[in-house]
C-alpha cells in the first residue's frame, strides 16, 4: 500500500501497459523481449521530440510546430545521409534544420510578439509543405545503414542482450540526453533560470535575466531535438522517406509532455507508453486479433489509474473504480468469446485515441497539473524598461 | 569623506511624461533615507535608475565618490546595491533557496546556501525554511525571502519599495527592527513610502518628490504628518466627514460560506458569516492573500456557492451567475482594473456594456444598442471626471486613477443596492482616491450597503462604519469603526495561525 | 535601440496587413521558385494572376472558396475567444460521412427534403465530432488543440474504413468508394456549364449572419471579451465552459456543413481522398481575414486562388503539389510578423513604464 503511494501515476500506467503487452506477446507466441526491443525503437522519435518540447515549455513557450520541425528533420536527415552516405551527418543536419525552423517560430513569437498558437500551427503547415517539396527526389531510396553498437558478448546474451544492448547509437544517445536534460534542469543555474523564466517572465526580467535570449535558446534546442526525432524515423525506424511520414508523431509528442507533467523521466516513460501502443497495434494488425482487446487495454489502464488515485486519497472506495473494473472484465470476456474482426483502419486509430485518453486522464486532476505546468506557458512577454 | 550614494541631476522622460527632472540628493552610511511622494511622483523611476533597470537621460550617480552607471541590475548588485520590490520578484513554484539563488550574482553551492540562509535569517530575526515552495508562504514570509536574498549579498545600499503596504502592524515592527539593525551596521537604506507615520518613526532624512521633481528635504521626525502630507501633495485635500450611521434593513447575508479555492496558491474560505445593512459601509481589513479575492469572487458569483449560503434581501442567490446577481442589484468592482474589472484592449463603451448591460438595458433581445451604451459610458466619464479623449478610447490608454474612477463609477451609476469593492484606491493618485471615497460615502448615504475590502487600514478607518478582519479565509465579527485599536486589528490580521507560531517561538 | 509601444492601429492600417503579407509571400515564393530553377515571374503569374482571367478557373475559385469561407467563419468564433479548434478537417470529414450516409440511405428517393436532411445530418456530424474535444475540455480539462487534432487522424481512418465497408458501392468492384449520389442528393448547379452550386450563396449568407452576431450581438461581444480578457469575461458572467461548447459546436457544425457540400457538390460521392486539407487551410483563411467575417470572404478567395493556381502550376511548371502548402505557411508567417505593426508602434530609443 505505502509503496503504491510513492510511485507516480506515469510509472504505474506505463508499467501496467508493458505488462499487458508482455502477456499479449506470450499468448500469441511473440517473444516479449523482441516486443520490448521494438518498443524502444518506436518510442525513440517521440522521446527526442517530447524532451525537446518539454524544455521549451519549461521556459514558458508553447511551440505547436513540433510536427513541422520533426518532418523537416526527417527530410533533412535523410537527404544529407543519402548524399554524404553518412547517417551521423544526417542526424546533425536534421538537428540543425529543426533548430533553424524553430528559430522562425522563435523570432516571430519572441521578437515580433506573435501569438504562439497561430505561429506554431503555421510552422507545422509550412514544415509539412517544405519537407514534401525538398523530399520529392528522395522517395523510394534506401538510406545508408545506421551503425549499430555491437558489444559482442553482451548483445548475444539471452534476454538482456536484445533488451539492453545491440540497439543503434541513437537509443543510447537519447538516454544520455534525457539524463542530461534532467540534470540541467535540476542542478544547474542556467536550468534554474530557465524554469524561473517559465514561471514568471516579468519577475525574471526584473532580476536582470534576458528572458528572450533564454527562450530563444530553449526554442532552438526543442527544434534540434524534434529534428533528430524526425531523422530517427526516416533513417532508422522506417527507414525511408515518404511525404507526411511523421503522421501526427509531433502532436503525440506534445501530449506526452502533458502526460509526463513536465518532468524528464516521466516524459520518457510516456514515450515508451506510446511506443508500446504503436507496437501492440501493429502486431495485432499482423496477427489479425480482435481490436476489442485494445478497448480492454484502454479500460484496464484507466481502471489502474483510478485505483491508484483512490488508494492515494483516503475515503470511501470510488464508485468509478468498481464500475471501471467491472466494465474491463466484461469487455475482456466479450473479446475472448466473440473475437469479431474489423478493418485495420480501426486498429490504426489506436495511437490517436490513446493520446486523447492520456490527455483526459492526466489533465483531470486540475490542481496537480497546475502545480507542475510552467505558469507563464504560452503568455506573451513584452519587455518594459 | 564622500557620501555613500550621491545623485546629481537625474532626469528621465517617457513619451508624454517627465518622470524625473533634475533630482539630486545623497544617502549617507548608516542612514535610513525616505523617498516620499504619491503615486506617479517619480519614486519608482528614480530607484529603478539606481538599480540599473532604467537608464537616465541626464545626470550622474556616484558611490563612494566613484561614478556609477549600472547597465543592468547585475552591475548594480555588483556595486553593492540591493532592492526589495513592492511586487515581489519571486517564483511561486520554486523553493526559497532556488529563489534566492536566482537573485545572486555568485551563489554558493546548494548545501552551503541553505546554511547561510539560516544563518542570516537567524541573525536578523527572519526565520525561513530554505526548502519550502514560495507559493505556500504568507506575504510577510515572502518579503522575508526578498530581504534575506538582499542581505546575503552584504549590500551597502538597500532599497525598500513600499515594504509595509502588505504587512500587519506586528510584521511592520519586526521589519523596522531589522532595518535599524542594518543601519547600525552602516548600511544606507532608501525607504520608499507614502505612509507618513512610518516615515516619521523610522527615517532619518526624507526627500520629497512631486510630479517628478524634488520639492523638499527634511528631517521627518521634526515635521508633523500633516506638514509632510502638504509637501507631498501640494494642496489641501478634502476629507469625507464622519457621519452618523443607523443600520437599515439587512441587504446581504453570508451564512457559513466555505469555498475551496481554485488557485493552487490561494486561500480557502472557511465558514464566513456576514450581514450587511442598508446604508452601511463595512470595511474588511486583512493582509493580501488571506481570502479577499476568494470572498470577492464568491459574492460576485464568479465562483458558485450553495444556494443558501448567500442571501440577497430575502432571496437565496448562492447558485446564481454574476449577471443575474447584477440584475437584482448586487454589484461588484474587483481589485485588478485591467484584465478583470475591465478589458484593456476594448473601448470604454464596450467596458461600460460589460457590467451595465442588464441593469441599464443596453441590449434589445441580445442585440447591443450602441447609442445607449455610448451614452452610459459618457455619463460615467462626465460624472466621475474621467480624463479620456472619448468613450472609444481603449481602457488600457487610461491612467490607473482614471480607469479606477471609470470602473467604480460604472457600478455606482447603476444605483446598486449592494456594492462590493476590493482595493478601491490601490495605486491611484490622491485626487482620484479622494473622489472615489467621497462617491462611496455618498452612495451609502443614499441607502446602499457597501463592502470595502482593503489592505489600507487608514482608508478603512476613514470611510467605514463597521470593520471586520479577514485572516486565513476566516472573517471576524464586525465591530464599530473606532471601537478597536490598530494594534487589535493588527493582531486579528495575523490570524490564529500566526499567534500560535509566536507562542512557540 | 527599438522599442514597442502598445497601440491600436486604425481600421485602414489593419486592413492592409494582409495585403502586405500577400505581397511578401509572392516575393518570397518567387525566390523559392528561383531556387527550384523555375522562372519566378511566370510562376507567380500562373498561381496568382492567371486563374482570375480564365473563365473556368474563375468559377472554380468560387467552388474552392465556399468551403474555406464556411469553415473559417466557424473557426473565427473560437479563435476570437481563445478556443483553438484545429480539427476542422476532422469535423469536415464527419459532416461528409453523416450527410453522405443520409444521401445514400435515401438512394433513389426523389424529393426536395433529401438535401436539407443531408445538410442537417452533416452539421450534426461535425457538431458531434467537435463536442468530443469540447466536453473533454470542460469536463476533464483536456487540451482542445491536441484532442481536436487527434480526431482528424481518427476521422480520416473512419472515412477510409466506411467507404471500404458499409458505405461501399455495391456495384463498384470493391473499390473503396461509395455510390454516386443521385440527383436529389446532389447540390443543384446555379450557373450552367460551371460547377457553381447552391453552397456558394449559402456561404455568403453564413458570412453575413456571422457578421451580425459577432458585431452586434451579446454573444459576439462575449466572445471578444473572452479572447481579450478571460477574467473580465468571467466577471461579466460569461461561463467559460458554455463558450467552449458553443464555439466548438458552431465551428464543428459549419465544418460539417462544408463537408457535406463538398461530398454532395463537386465530388458527388464519398471517397477516401475527399478531405484535401480545407480544414487546415481554413485556419490560414481565418487569420488572413483578421477573424472578421467579411475579411474571411476575401481571404477565402486568396487561398482558393493559390489552390487553383497551384494545381495549374503542377502541370505547367512541374512544381510539386506541396509547394502550395509552403506558400500558405509563408503567408501565415508574414501575416503574423506584420501584425506587430498594427498592435504596436515602433519607436526609436528606449520607451517604458514609470
Amino acid at each position: 500500500m505505502e509503496n503504491i503511494k510513492n510511485l507516480n501515476s506515469q510509472m504505474i500506467v506505463t508499467g501496467a501497459a508493458l505488462a499487458a503487452l508482455a502477456i499479449f506477446g506470450l499468448m500469441n507466441g511473440i517473444s516479449p523481449v523482441l516486443l520490448f526491443a521494438s518498443i524502444i525503437a518506436a518510442a525513440q522519435p517521440l522521446m527526442f521530440a517530447a524532451i525537446g518540447e518539454m524544455v521549451v515549455e519549461k521556459s514558458g513557450v508553447l511551440n505547436l510546430g513540433v510536427e513541422g520541425m520533426m518532418i523537416i528533420g526527417a527530410v533533412a536527415g535523410f537527404a544529407t545521409a543519402v548524399s554524404t552516405t553518412s547517417p551521423l551527418l544526417g542526424v546533425v543536419a536534421a538537428a540543425l534544420a529543426g533548430a533553424a525552423l524553430a528559430m522562425i517560430f522563435g523570432i516571430l513569437t519572441q521578437v515580433l510578439l506573435a501569438n504562439q498558437v497561430a505561429t506554431g500551427l503555421a510552422l507545422t503547415l509550412f514544415g509539412l509543405g517544405l519537407a514534401a517539396l525538398v523530399g520529392q527526389p528522395f522517395s523510394g531510396i534506401k538510406p545508408p545503414d545506421f551503425p549499430e553498437v555491437d558489444l559482442i558478448f553482451l548483445s548475444d546474451a539471452p534476454i538482456i542482450g536484445p533488451l539492453f544492448f545491440g540497439h543503434d547509437l541513437m537509443v543510447y544517445f537519447g538516454l544520455i540526453l534525457v539524463t542530461l536534460t534532467w540534470a540541467f534542469l535540476t542542478f544547474t543555474r542556467t536550468g534554474l533560470t530557465l524554469r524561473a523564466v517559465g514561471e514568471d517572465h516579468d519577475a525574471a526580467h526584473a532580476l536582470g535575466y534576458n528572458v528572450i535570449a533564454i527562450r530563444l535558446a530553449a526554442i532552438a534546442f526543442g527544434g534540434a531535438m524534434a529534428g533528430m526525432g524526425g531523422a530517427y524515423l526516416s533513417l532508422i525506424r522506417v527507414p525511408q522517406w515518404s511525404e507526411g511520414m511523421t503522421a501526427g508523431a509531433g502532436w503525440i509528442a506534445l501530449a506526452i509532455v502533458v502526460f509526463g507533467t513536465w518532468r524528464p523521466w516521466r516524459v520518457m516513460l510516456g514515450a515508451y507508453l506510446f511506443g508500446g501502443v504503436t507496437i501492440l497495434q501493429l502486431n495485432m494488425q499482423a496477427a489479425s486479433i480482435t481490436p476489442l482487446w485494445l478497448i480492454v487495454l484502454g479500460l484496464f489502464l484507466a481502471a489502474v489509474q483510478v485505483t491508484v488515485n483512490s488508494l492515494r486519497n483516503p475515503g470511501p472506495v470510488d464508485r468509478w473504480m468498481v464500475g471501471l473494473w467491472a466494465v474491463t472484465v466484461a469487455m475482456g470476456s466479450i473479446a475472448q468469446t466473440y473475437p469479431i474482426s474489423i478493418p485495420t483502419q480501426y486498429l490504426s486509430m489506436a495511437p490517436y485515441l490513446a493520446t486523447i485518453l492520456v490527455l483526459v486522464v492526466m489533465s483531470a486532476d486540475k490542481l496537480r497539473t497546475n502545480l507542475n505546468a510552467p505558469a507563464a506557458l504560452g503568455r506573451v512577454f513584452q519587455r518594459s524598461n | 569623506m564622500s557620501e555613500l550614494l550621491d545623485i546629481r541631476g537625474l532626469t528621465k522622460a517617457y513619451p508624454g511624461v517627465q518622470a524625473n527632472s533634475a533630482i539630486s540628493f545623497s544617502l549617507k552610511r548608516g542612514e535610513i533615507h525616505a523617498l516620499l511622494g504619491e503615486n506617479g511622483a517619480g519614486k519608482s523611476t528614480l530607484v529603478k535608475t539606481i538599480y540599473g533597470l532604467v537608464k537616465p537621460d541626464l545626470g550622474q550617480m556616484f558611490i563612494d565618490g566613484t561614478q556609477f552607471e549600472p547597465a543592468n541590475p547585475q552591475a548594480a548588485r555588483a556595486a553593492g546595491v540591493a532592492m526589495v520590490f513592492q511586487h515581489f520578484s519571486l517564483f511561486d513554484a520554486l523553493t526559497v533557496a532556488e529563489n534566492i539563488t536566482l537573485g545572486m550574482a555568485n551563489p554558493p553551492p546548494r548545501r552551503d546556501l541553505a546554511q547561510r540562509i539560516r544563518d542570516v535569517a537567524n541573525a536578523y530575526g527572519l526565520p525561513l525554511d530554505p526548502e519550502r515552495r514560495v507559493g505556500t508562504l504568507s506575504v510577510g514570509e515572502r518579503q522575508r525571502v526578498e530581504i534575506v536574498r538582499c542581505l546575503l549579498q552584504s549590500p551597502r545600499i538597500l532599497i525598500m519599495d513600499e515594504p509595509t503596504s502588505v504587512l500587519t502592524p506586528q510584521e511592520v515592527a519586526t521589519l523596522f527592527q531589522t532595518l535599524r539593525q542594518l543601519r547600525a551596521e552602516g548600511v544606507g537604506i532608501l525607504y520608499i513610502s507614502h505612509k507618513l507615520e512610518e516615515i516619521r518613526t523610522l527615517c532619518d532624512t526624507a526627500t520629497i518628490l512631486r510630479n517628478g521633481r524634488k520639492v523638499a528635504e527634511c528631517t521627518p521626525a521634526e515635521q508633523t504628518a500633516h506638514q509632510l502630507a502638504e509637501m507631498m501633495i501640494g494642496i489641501e485635500l478634502e476629507r469625507p466627514l464622519p457621519r452618523l450611521f443607523t443600520p437599515g434593513e439587512t441587504l446581504l447575508t453570508l451564512r457559513d460560506l466555505s469555498i475551496a479555492t481554485e488557485d493552487p496558491f490561494g486561500t480557502d474560505l472557511r465558514e464566513v458569516n456576514l450581514q450587511l445593512h442598508a446604508g452601511e459601509v463595512l470595511g474588511i481589513a486583512g493582509v493580501a492573500g488571506n481570502g479577499q479575492d476568494e470572498l470577492m469572487l464568491a459574492i460576485s458569483g464568479e465562483t458558485k456557492a450553495t444556494r443558501s449560503q448567500i442571501v440577497f434581501e430575502t432571496t437565496q442567490i448562492g447558485h446564481l451567475a454574476p449577471a443575474e446577481r447584477r440584475l437584482r442589484g448586487l454589484l461588484t468592482a474587483p481589485e485588478e482594473r485591467l484584465g478583470h474589472a475591465a478589458a484593456g484592449e476594448m473601448s470604454l463603451a464596450d467596458n461600460a456594456f460589460l457590467t451595465g448591460r442588464k441593469r441599464q438595458r443596453l441590449d434589445w433581445k441580445g442585440f447591443i444598442k450602441p447609442i445607449s451604451t455610448a451614452n452610459f459610458a459618457r455619463a460615467i466619464v462626465k460624472r466621475f471626471d474621467v480624463r479620456t479623449p472619448g468613450v472609444e478610447a481603449s481602457a488600457r490608454s487610461l491612467s490607473g486613477g482614471n480607469l479606477q474612477k471609470f470602473v467604480i463609477g460604472r457600478e455606482i451609476l447603476q444605483r446598486p443596492k449592494v456594492l462590493v469593492v476590493n482595493q478601491p484606491t490601490w495605486g491611484v493618485d490622491a485626487h482620484a482616491a479622494a473622489t472615489i471615497r467621497t462617491a462611496l460615502r455618498d452612495l451609502a448615504a443614499s441607502g446602499t450597503g457597501i463592502i470595502v475590502i482593503s489592505q489600507d487600514l487608514d482608508e478603512l478607518r476613514e470611510i467605514s462604519d463597521t470593520i471586520s478582519v479577514i485572516a486565513a479565509g476566516r472573517l471576524s465579527t464586525p465591530a464599530r469603526n473606532g471601537s478597536l485599536t490598530n494594534e487589535e486589528i493588527g493582531l486579528m490580521m495575523g490570524g490564529p495561525k500566526e499567534e500560535a507560531a509566536h507562542a512557540h517561538a | 535601440m527599438l522599442t514597442l509601444e502598445p497601440h491600436r492601429a486604425g481600421p485602414v492600417k489593419q486592413l492592409f496587413t494582409p495585403v502586405w503579407a500577400i505581397l511578401a509571400t509572392m516575393l518570397a515564393g518567387g525566390l523559392l521558385f528561383l531556387l527550384l530553377g523555375k522562372n519566378p515571374v511566370e510562376a507567380i503569374r500562373i498561381i496568382f494572376v492567371d486563374p482570375l482571367f480564365d473563365p473556368f478557373s474563375r468559377s472554380e475559385l468560387f467552388i474552392k472558396a465556399a468551403p474555406l469561407a464556411i469553415i473559417a467563419t466557424g473557426l473565427s468564433f473560437g479563435f476570437r475567444a481563445g478556443v483553438w479548434n484545429i480539427g476542422a478537417e476532422g469535423q469536415f470529414i464527419l459532416g461528409a460521412i453523416c450527410g453522405g450516409a443520409v444521401g445514400l440511405a435515401f438512394y433513389g428517393v426523389e424529393g426536395v427534403y433529401v438535401l436539407p436532411l443531408m445538410a442537417l445530418a452533416g452539421m450534426a456530424g461535425g457538431f458531434a465530432w467537435a463536442m468530443i474535444p469540447a466536453l473533454l475540455r470542460t469536463r476533464f480539462n483536456a487540451n482542445e488543440i491536441l484532442v481536436s487534432l487527434m480526431l482528424v487522424y481518427v476521422a480520416t481512418l473512419l472515412l477510409s474504413a466506411l467507404v471500404s465497408g458499409p458505405l461501399r458501392d455495391p456495384d463498384g468492384f470493391n473499390f473503396p468508394e461509395s455510390r454516386q449520389f443521385h440527383d436529389s442528393a446532389t447540390l443543384p448547379i446555379l450557373i450552367e456549364r460551371t460547377r457553381i452550386h447552391i453552397g456558394i450563396p449559402i456561404a455568403f449568407l453564413i458570412s453575413v449572419g456571422a457578421w451580425l452576431i459577432l458585431q452586434r450581438h451579446v454573444f459576439g461581444f462575449h466572445i471578444k471579451l473572452m479572447g481579450a480578457a478571460p477574467r473580465a469575461a468571467h466577471f461579466a458572467g460569461v461561463s467559460t465552459n458554455r463558450m467552449v461548447v458553443l464555439c466548438l459546436g458552431i465551428s464543428g457544425a459549419l465544418a460539417g456543413l462544408a463537408g457535406v457540400f463538398e461530398a454532395a457538390g463537386p465530388v458527388g460521392q464519398l471517397v477516401p481522398s475527399l478531405p484535401t486539407g480545407y480544414g487546415f487551410t481554413a485556419i490560414i483563411v481565418a487569420f488572413l481575414g483578421r477573424l472578421q467575417p467579411l475579411g474571411i470572404l476575401f481571404a477565402s478567395f486568396v487561398l482558393a486562388l493559390t489552390i487553383i493556381g497551384g494545381e495549374t502550376a503542377q502541370f505547367s511548371l512541374q512544381i510539386p503539389a506541396a509547394a502550395i502548402s509552403v506558400f500558405q505557411g509563408m503567408l501565415l508567417f508574414f501575416l503574423l510578423a506584420f501584425d506587430i505593426f498594427t498592435r504596436f508602434r515602433i519607436r526609436r530609443g528606449v520607451a517604458g513604464v514609470a
